[in-house]
C-alpha cells in the first residue's frame, strides 16, 4: 500500500489555512429594523467566494483519512464500508419533513420508523424498540432511565442504587451510569478475560439495579456463561443490559434477547454501516423486553387499521432528544438492513469473524486471549502501542485502537470488519510485521509520511487555543 | 463472478469461495461456524424473516414509502428551522474522506476534519462572544441539559434548582428533567409576560439554591427577548449561571450573548446546514474559558507537529468518558461532527454579510407576514406586542384546529398552539409561497 495523504503548504509555518487567514477585514456593521439595544454591533466572519470555499473544503477532505481511503481496523468502532445508495435515499424528497407535521401527512416517515422498530426487534430478540437515542451512549443512558423507572414502579427505586460494569467495559457505560445518578461498581475480569462469575455473585445484591455487559466483550471473547450471568443478575432482582457495540459479531448467530438481556442499545453506525461522519451523527436505538416496554421514551410508532400513529407508552420516561433522534441516520439503517436481509446480515458477521481470525493468524504480535470473534487485542509487548500506531500510518494504513482495554499491556485492539479482502488483510499484516521489527528510535520519529508529523498533544492542552481568536499571538 | 458482485451473502464482503477456503485453511478450521464460540442453548438459527433486496429494489421501496408523505409547504418552526442549504454544502460534506471517517484519534491523518471543526468552534465563538465552543452536542434539548449539569458542577457548594421560562417547549423540558434527575437537580419555572420573561416573577422565584437560569432568544413564540441583561444580572446576583438558548442565524443579528452576561449559550446550530430532517439537530454549546475543564464533549485545539508546523488535535480528552469513566464531564462520545461540518460550510458560504442579511430577513419577513394576516378579517397578528424573529403567533376568531386542518387540506402546514392561536414561521425557503398562503388563510379563517 502506498497511500499517502495529500498536503498543501500554504506558507512556511503552516500546513494549510486559507479560511483562517482570510478572516480579517470581513467585519460587518449591523443595521436592522430593530431598536439598537436589541442587536449586536458587528460580526466578523470570513468572506470567501464559492470557488474558494470549494477548494478549501476539498483540500481539507484530502487531508483526512476515511474508510474509503483505506483499511481502518479501529477496534470497537466497527469501521465498515458505507454503501453510497443509502446517502441517496436519505436525501429523497419526502425524507426531510418538519417534526411537528400532522400524522396524516407523514405516513411515509412513520411507516419507515415502524418498519425499523420491527427489524431491530427481530435482530436483537427484543419485544419493543425506541429509535429516539441519538448515539450509543445516549442509548445507554436511556436504558438506565428505563431500568430506573422499572425499579421505581416496583417500589425498589430507593433501594437499587448500583450499576455493575466490568473493568473492560466501554467508558461510556460508567459515565452513563453516573449520569443516571447511580454508584458504579467495577467488576474485575477473570484470568480468561471474561466475567468472573464468583466476583459477580459477590457484587450483586439488593442494591443492584443493572449489570451492563458487552458480548462478545472488548477482547472479542464470547461470554460463554451468559445464561448463568443472567440468572445471577435476575435472581438478585437486577436487570441485564446489552451494550450493542459488538453486535456485528453475532448477527444471525445469537440474539441478546435470547441470552437473557432485558435492555440493549444498537449502535446503528457500527453494526449497520451508517457513516460515522468524523465522530457522528450515529444513532443508538434501544430494545427492551415486554415488561419494560411501557417505560420507553415517547413517541413510539404503532400501526392501527393500516394507519401509522405516534403514541406515548403508558408510563413513559418522557424524552431523551428534542424529537425523534437522528432520523437521517435511521433511514440509512433501514436501507442497509433491507439490502442485506437475513442472508447478508448473517454473512457479514461470518466474514467479520473470519477476517479477524485470519489477520490475527498472520501477525507476529502476541494475541493473549482467544477464541475471539470479530476483533482481537494484540500486545505490542516491549514497544509502546501509541508509537506502533504512529508508525503504521507511514505504511499507509489506519492503526488499531491502542492502549485499551487495559487488561492487555500495550494493547492493539484490531477489528478489520467483513469488508476487507485477503490481499488487504495481508498488507495490514505486513504493516504490523514491519513495525514489530523496528527499533524505538524509528517508532518515536513516526509518522513521517502523513499530512502532519507527530503532533504534540500535551502542548495543546497546556496552551489552550480553541478558536482562531486565540491564534493572533 | 467476483466476490463483490456475488448474489449471495453480504454485497459488501468481497470474499470469493476460494479466498474463504484459503483463509479458513490459514486459520486452521474447516468452516466459519467453527470460529463462533457460542454455547448451543443461546445459538440462533439466523432467520429474522427479513428479505434481502437488491439495491435497486431497496431504493424503490424507500422512494415509495417516503412518497407517502404529503408534499406540504411548511410554515412550521418552534425549534426546528429550515433555511435554504446551498448545494455546495451537500457536495463538500458528502466527500467520502469526511463522511466515512471516525473521531480524530490519529490527528496526523485527520487534519482536514480537525481544521473544519476548529473553524466551526471559531465561528461559534465569534457569534456568541464567549471564549470557547465545543465540537457539537446532539441537539438543543440535550445541550440545555448538559448546561444544567455544568452549572451544578461549578456550583458544587450548594443549590439544585434550574429555572426555565414557563413557555419552554415541553419536549425540551422533558429532556432537561431526564438528564438532571440523576444528579438531583429540580427544574422550576418562572412566568412570562406577553411572551418575554417576566422579570418580577424571576426575581421572586430565584434564590440561592438556583444554579442555572435559562432564557431563550428568540422565544418559543418567536419574540425577541428584551430582558436579557436583567436576567443575567438576577442570575449573577444569586450566584447562578445564565444560559441562553438560540441559534446561529439569530446570533448574527441579536444582542451578543456574552454582552448581556450569558455564561453558556446552547441551541440548535442545524438551523444552518441541515433541513428540518424530522427533528435531527446539532447541539450548539459555548461557554466561558474558566469552565473549560467542565465542558462536555470534544474540543479541537491547536498544537505543533514534529516539524514545528501548526497542527490541530483533539484536546483535554482527560475530561471525557473514555479516560475518566464515571467521573467524566459527560457521557457523550459519538456526537454530531458531520452536521457541524455542514453548518460550518453553510456559515462560510454566507459569510458575515450573508448571515446578517439572512437574519435581517427573519425579522422583516415575519413582520410583513404578520401585518398581512392582521389585515384579514377575524385574524389578529402578532398576538404578542413584541419584535419577532422568523415566527409569530396569530389569534383567530374561529377555532384554530379546523383552520389548521383546512390549511393542510390546501397544502400548507402551520402550528396549532391554542384554541384560537396558530403559529406561523417564515424563512427564505417558504417566502415564495407567502402570497398564496395569505390568500388561503383568508379563505379558511372566515
Amino acid at each position: 500500500m502506498n497511500y499517502t495523504q495529500a498536503k498543501w503548504e500554504h506558507d512556511e509555518d503552516d500546513l494549510y489555512e486559507p479560511l483562517l487567514s482570510e478572516k480579517d477585514g470581513a467585519e460587518v456593521e449591523i443595521e436592522a429594523a430593530l431598536p439598537d439595544e436589541l442587536t449586536r454591533d458587528s460580526l466578523d466572519l470570513p468572506e470567501l467566494s464559492e470557488p474558494e470555499l470549494a477548494r478549501h473544503y476539498t483540500r481539507l477532505s484530502q487531508m483526512n483519512y476515511g474508510i474509503d481511503s483505506g483499511p481502518y481496523p479501529l477496534g470497537s468502532c466497527t469501521m465498515k464500508y458505507n454503501p453510497k445508495f443509502t446517502e441517496d435515499v436519505a436525501a429523497l424528497p419526502g425524507a426531510s419533513v418538519h417534526p411537528d407535521r400532522s400524522e396524516g401527512s407523514v405516513q411515509g416517515t412513520l411507516e419507515l420508523l415502524y418498519g425499523l422498530q420491527d427489524y431491530l426487534a427481530r435482530i436483537g430478540g427484543m419485544d419493543a424498540v425506541s429509535l429516539q437515542p441519538p448515539a450509543g451512549a445516549a442509548g445507554e443512558f436511556t436504558g438506565i432511565l428505563v431500568a430506573k423507572a422499572f425499579h421505581e414502579a416496583n417500589g425498589e427505586g430507593d433501594q437499587r442504587t448500583e450499576i455493575i460494569v466490568p473493568d473492560s467495559a466501554h467508558g461510556t457505560n460508567p459515565a452513563s451510569a453516573a449520569l443516571g445518578g447511580y454508584d458504579v461498581v467495577e467488576l474485575p475480569s477473570a484470568d480468561d478475560g471474561r466475567v468472573d462469575i464468583e466476583a459477580l455473585e459477590a457484587a450483586v445484591g439488593d442494591s443492584t439495579a443493572l449489570f451492563m455487559l458487552t458480548n462478545p466483550n472488548t477482547l472479542g471473547l464470547f461470554e460463554r456463561d451468559i445464561e448463568r450471568i443472567a440468572e445471577i443478575v435476575h435472581e438478585a432482582g437486577g436487570l441485564l443490559y446489552y451494550d450493542g457495540a459488538n453486535l456485528n459479531a453475532l448477527l444471525g448467530r445469537a440474539r441478546p434477547g435470547d441470552m437473557g438481556f432485558d435492555i440493549m442499545h444498537y449502535n446503528v453506525h457500527k453494526t449497520f454501516a451508517t457513516p460515522h461522519g468524523g465522530g457522528g451523527p450515529g444513532a443508538g436505538p434501544i430494545g427492551v423486553r415486554e415488561k419494560l416496554a411501557e417505560f420507553l421514551p415517547a413517541p413510539r410508532v404503532k400501526k392501527m387499521n393500516g394507519t401509522y400513529e405516534r403514541f406515548d407508552p403508558e408510563r413513559t420516561i418522557g424524552k431523551v432528544h428534542g424529537f425523534t433522534g437522528n432520523w437521517l441516520v435511521l433511514i440509512k439503517t433501514y436501507a442497509y438492513i433491507a439490502r442485506l436481509g437475513d442472508e447478508g446480515l448473517s454473512d457479514a458477521s461470518a466474514k467479520a469473524v473470519l477476517n479477524a481470525n485470519y489477520l490475527a493468524s498472520q501477525i507476529e504480535y502476541d494475541v493473549p486471549f482467544s477464541p475471539f470473534h470479530h476483533e482481537f487485542v494484540a500486545s505490542a509487548g516491549d514497544q509502546d502501542a501509541a508509537d506502533v500506531a504512529k508508525r503504521m500510518l507511514d505504511y499507509g494504513v489506519h492503526p488499531p485502537t491502542t492502549k485499551w482495554p487495559e487488561i492487555v499491556s500495550e494493547a492493539l485492539m484490531t477489528e478489520p470488519t467483513e469488508i476487507e479482502n485477503r490481499e488487504t488483510l495481508d498488507e495490514l499484516a505486513d504493516a504490523f510485521n514491519a513495525v514489530i521489527a523496528e527499533d524505538d528510535e524509528t517508532l518515536e520519529a513516526a509518522p513521517q509520511k502523513t499530512t502532519a508529523k507527530r503532533i504534540d498533544q500535551a502542548s495543546a492542552a497546556r496552551n489552550l487555543r480553541l478558536s482562531w481568536h486565540s491564534l493572533d499571538d | 463472478m467476483t466476490g463483490g458482485k456475488a448474489s449471495t451473502g453480504s454485497p459488501y464482503a468481497p470474499h470469493t469461495a476460494e479466498e474463504t477456503a484459503a483463509m479458513l485453511d490459514a486459520v486452521g478450521v474447516e468452516s466459519v461456524e467453527d470460529l463462533f464460540d457460542i454455547p448451543e442453548p443461546v445459538r440462533f438459527d439466523g432467520e429474522f424473516g427479513i428479505e434481502k433486496r437488491t439495491e435497486q429494489a431497496t431504493r424503490r421501496e424507500l422512494q415509495r414509502t417516503l412518497g407517502e408523505n404529503r408534499t406540504l409547504t411548511e410554515f412550521l418552526g418552534r425549534g426546528h428551522y429550515s433555511h435554504y442549504v446551498p448545494s455546495l454544502v451537500d457536495h463538500l460534506a458528502d466527500r467520502s474522506e469526511f463522511l466515512t471517517s471516525y473521531t480524530q484519534y490519529q490527528p496526523e491523518v485527520t487534519q482536514g476534519f480537525l481544521q473544519a471543526l476548529f473553524e466551526y468552534q471559531s465561528m461559534l465563538v465569534e457569534l456568541t462572544g464567549l471564549e470557547i465552543a465545543n465540537a457539537s452536542m446532539y441537539d438543543h434539548a440535550t445541550a440545555l441539559a448538559e448546561s444544567a449539569l455544568l452549572a451544578a458542577r461549578v456550583r458544587q457548594t450548594s443549590g439544585n434548582r434550574v429555572l426555565v421560562p414557563d413557555s419552554i417547549l415541553p419536549e425540551r423540558r422533558s429532556v432537561l428533567e431526564n438528564y438532571t434527575d440523576g444528579p438531583g437537580l429540580v427544574v422550576d419555572e418562572y412566568a412570562t409576560d406577553d411572551a418575554n420573561a417576566d422579570i418580577d416573577s424571576l426575581a421572586e422565584t430565584i434564590d440561592e439554591e438556583t444554579v442555572l437560569v435559562y432564557a431563550e432568544n428568540p422565544t418559543t413564540r418567536g419574540t425577541i427577548e428584551e430582558n436579557l441583561a436583567e436576567i443575567g444580572d438576577l442570575a449573577h446576583d444569586n450566584d447562578a449561571l445564565f444560559c441562553l438558548g438560540t441559534d446561529p442565524v439569530a446570533l448574527a443579528l441579536l444582542q451578543e450573548p456574552a454582552a448581556v452576561g450569558a455564561d453558556i449559550v446552547v441551541g440548535d446550530a442545524a438551523a444552518l446546514g441541515l433541513p428540518t430532517s424530522y427533528g435531527m439537530g446539532l447541539g450548539l454549546f459555548a461557554t466561558r474559558e474558566e469552565f473549560v475543564r467542565q465542558v462536555p464533549g470534544r474540543l479541537v485545539g491547536v498544537s505543533e507537529d514534529g516539524d514545528g508546523n501548526r497542527a490541530f488535535t483533539l484536546t483535554l480528552q482527560t475530561r471525557e468518558q473514555h479516560i475518566r469513566r464515571e467521573r467524566a464531564t459527560s457521557n457523550i462520545c459519538t456526537n454530531q461532527a458531520w452536521v457541524a461540518l455542514r453548518t460550518a460550510i453553510h456559515i462560510a458560504y454566507l459569510g458575515a454579510s450573508g448571515l446578517v442579511e439572512l437574519a435581517e430577513k427573519c425579522v422583516t419577513m415575519a413582520d410583513d407576514l404578520a401585518q398581512r394576516l392582521d389585515d384579514i378579517s377575524g385574524v389578529q397578528a402578532p398576538v404578542n406586542d413584541r419584535h419577532h424573529f422568523r415566527e409569530f403567533v396569530a389569534h383567530t376568531d374561529q377555532p384554530a384546529p379546523p383552520i389548521v386542518a383546512d390549511l393542510e387540506e390546501r397544502g400548507f402546514a402551520v402550528h396549532e398552539v391554542g384554541e384560537h392561536e396558530v403559529q406561523v414561521c417564515v424563512t427564505d425557503v417558504n417566502e415564495h409561497a407567502v402570497d398564496e398562503f395569505v390568500t388561503l388563510f383568508a379563505e379558511v379563517a372566515i
